[in-house]
């Protein structure tokens, strides 16, 4: 097995009294995309700044690209690339120096910088706005740009840190694309997100992260075997009868979850559920049977309530 | 359970040392800050090197008639206006330099999360003090490279060390850029950055700028000496009239000390906020 590109083994994180990564293990893989999934304040993108070395971890090892950020900083960031979650472009320079000049903080020739300033414009599918100011860009050429500024230094592991959020559904299908080229291409990718549908598409594995720790790791099918059922059934009887009829279904498929709205029943077998429903003479007002997603492993891993 | 230990702060302090902090590409910050400049309004600029000139005719020549010559310690007698224009060349220096290390900074801090980007690439925070420090004194050379010519041409440099001035401007603009970004990485709000300007004017009009300090009670004499104006006007003084003394030394040994003090304080607090 190739030596890990990062390797964290009970990484830790405090911020005075507050435990922001509570001991997290994580290996990932040369050419492997990684994600890190969790709701808001789980610690995602203080694991993302520890990595990136522009965090000092309180307690643990880490070691990326075989070096400890501690002592190595520099070395490190300089083959790293970095997404922030939010854009942080240079706006007094325009798009193609932000590429240029970003591309001199790394040391890189003024020449090899313009030179890929040009292949990044073209890869990020904004040459004709080589001239223009950052500020009228839109927001998914922004995110396009900042992306490929990090990748302006050919590093060896592009970081993305909540890549899509706030873009609309164009915006990240094109950059969806965009970074299954680089996957393609070989690039080690880590990204956060809390959208699952992103990290269905770009992830080969990740872990799903609570509270500062890893509660699964796998990849996006294991989770969902693991964690899930192959189906999902969702019956709304209308607000008021779900109680009632939620303990009429009890005992039908793996495992029943009642919401305010709708009663959910995990099961292998969907249609079969919904047959046995009928046959108990009950009758939602909607009733849909879906596959399970990763969405639904997420909700049981990190619970429904609305963290703030 | 976990097997991690808590690391002791002493290691913290020592990571990686020099190479952690500095990638020796300092040039790449000041090249950023010079092609980002080619945005800016040049009439700002323009106009910081008009504000001494102005001064140095209202003053110099128009309230100056009032004043008549003056005699130094030395026992030299100069103009009034070539008593105040090296201090005006002093203001003007620092005032340039002041400039870009202060609101410049501020806002690239604290709305342009530049300094964050910079971070995230193999530069170290000293490479970015460095770089921003010697863009933001540049300025200050500049105002100060154009009175110096004013000056010549109006005749109001009575030595030959007025040569001097401007590798001393170069460094009391190092001085004051790298305090003043210093300063201003410390602070958070409009509120603070105010205190700023609520410091430089008086300094400005107290720093024996007009007239000498003998004219305090020596308390006072001695808080207005503590003070980097008064140590940048004697300096460049002593220079233009040709006046060289044991103080000089001491005016350079100043700033010398308040540029490694800016130099320092800011590379720490820049780890602090973007490497912590």
């Amino acid at each position: 097995m190739p030596e890990p590109v990062i390797s964290a083994t009970g990484l830790t994180k405090h911020y005075g009294d507050l435990v922001a990564v509570d001991g997290i293990d994580i290996e990932v893989a040369p050419g492997e995309s990684f994600g890190l999934l969790g709701p808001n304040g789980a610690g995602k993108s203080t694991t993302m700044r520890m990595v990136g070395a522009v965090s000092t971890r309180t307690a643990g090892e880490l070691r990326v690209l075989g070096l400890d950020p501690d002592t190595h900083g520099p070395e490190i960031r300089a083959r790293l690339g970095v997404v922030p979650q939010e854009d942080n472009l240079d706006t007094e320079l325009r798009v193609r120096d932000n590429l240029i000049v970003y591309g001199r903080y790394f040391g890189i020739p003024r020449a090899v910088c313009a030179q890929r300033a040009d292949e990044l414009l073209t890869f990020a599918q904004l040459e004709e706005k080589a001239k223009v100011k950052v500020d009228d860009l839109s927001g998914g050429m922004k995110r396009r740009l900042t992306i490929a500024r990090a990748l302006v230094n050919d590093p060896l592991v592009l970081m993305l840190d909540e890549p899509t959020t706030g873009l609309d559904p164009q915006a990240r299908h094109v950059l969806w694309d965009r970074l299954f080229r680089l996957k393609e291409r070989g690039t080690t990718l880590v990204l956060t997100t809390h959208y699952m549908d992103e990290a269905e598409q770009l992830c080969d594995r990740l872990v799903v992260v609570d509270h500062g720790r890893i509660m699964a790791e796998g990849s996006p099918a294991e989770l969902i075997r693991q964690y899930s059922s192959r189906e999902v059934v969702e019956l709304r009887f209308g607000a008021s009868r779900n109680e009632s009829a939620a303990e009429q279904i009890a005992g039908l498929g793996d495992r029943i979850e009642i919401l305010p709205d709708r009663v959910l029943v995990y099961a292998a077998d969907g249609e079969a559920v919904l047959e046995q429903v009928s046959r108990l003479g009950l009758h939602p007002t909607t009733s849909l049977v879906r596959r399970s997603s990763l969405e639904d492993v997420f909700l049981r891993l990190t619970g429904r309530s609305l963290i703030e | 359970m976990s097997t991690t230990t808590e690391r002791t702060e002493g290691t913290r302090e020592n990571r990686g040392g020099l190479r952690a902090l500095y990638a020796g590409n300092a040039g790449s910050v000041l090249s950023r800050g010079l092609l980002a400049a080619r945005s800016s309004t040049w009439v700002v600029v323009v106009s910081g090197f008009f504000e001494p000139v102005f001064f140095l005719l209202a003053m110099g020549y128009g309230l100056g008639t009032f004043v008549g010559d003056i005699t130094l310690d030395t026992g030299q007698q100069i103009s009034y206006p070539a008593y105040i224009a090296p201090a005006l060349l002093a203001v003007s220096a620092m005032n340039g330099a002041v400039y870009d290390s202060t609101w410049n900074v501020f806002f690239k801090m604290h709305f342009g999360k530049l300094y964050q980007a910079m971070m995230s690439t193999s530069l170290g925070p000293l490479d970015v003090a460095l770089g921003e420090i010697s863009y933001a004194l540049l300025r200050g050379v500049l105002y100060a490279a154009g009175f110096l010519t004013v000056m010549q041409v109006m005749g109001l440099n009575q030595s030959w060390t007025a040569v001097l001035t401007l590798p001393a401007v170069l460094l009391i603009a190092f001085g004051f850029a790298s305090l003043g970004m210093a300063i201003t990485s410390y602070m958070s709000t409009f509120q603070q950055m105010d205190w700023i300007n609520i410091v430089m004017l008086p300094m400005f009009l107290f720093s024996a700028t007009f007239y000498p300090l003998t004219v305090y009670p020596v308390p006072l004499q001695w808080l207005i000496q503590a003070m980097p104006l008064w140590h940048a006007v004697e300096l460049v003084r002593n220079l233009t009239i040709g006046a060289l003394d044991s103080g000089t030394a001491l005016h350079v040994g100043y700033f010398v000390a308040m540029a490694g003090l800016g130099v320092i304080l800011t590379t720490r607090r820049l780890r602090a906020l973007f490497l912590d």
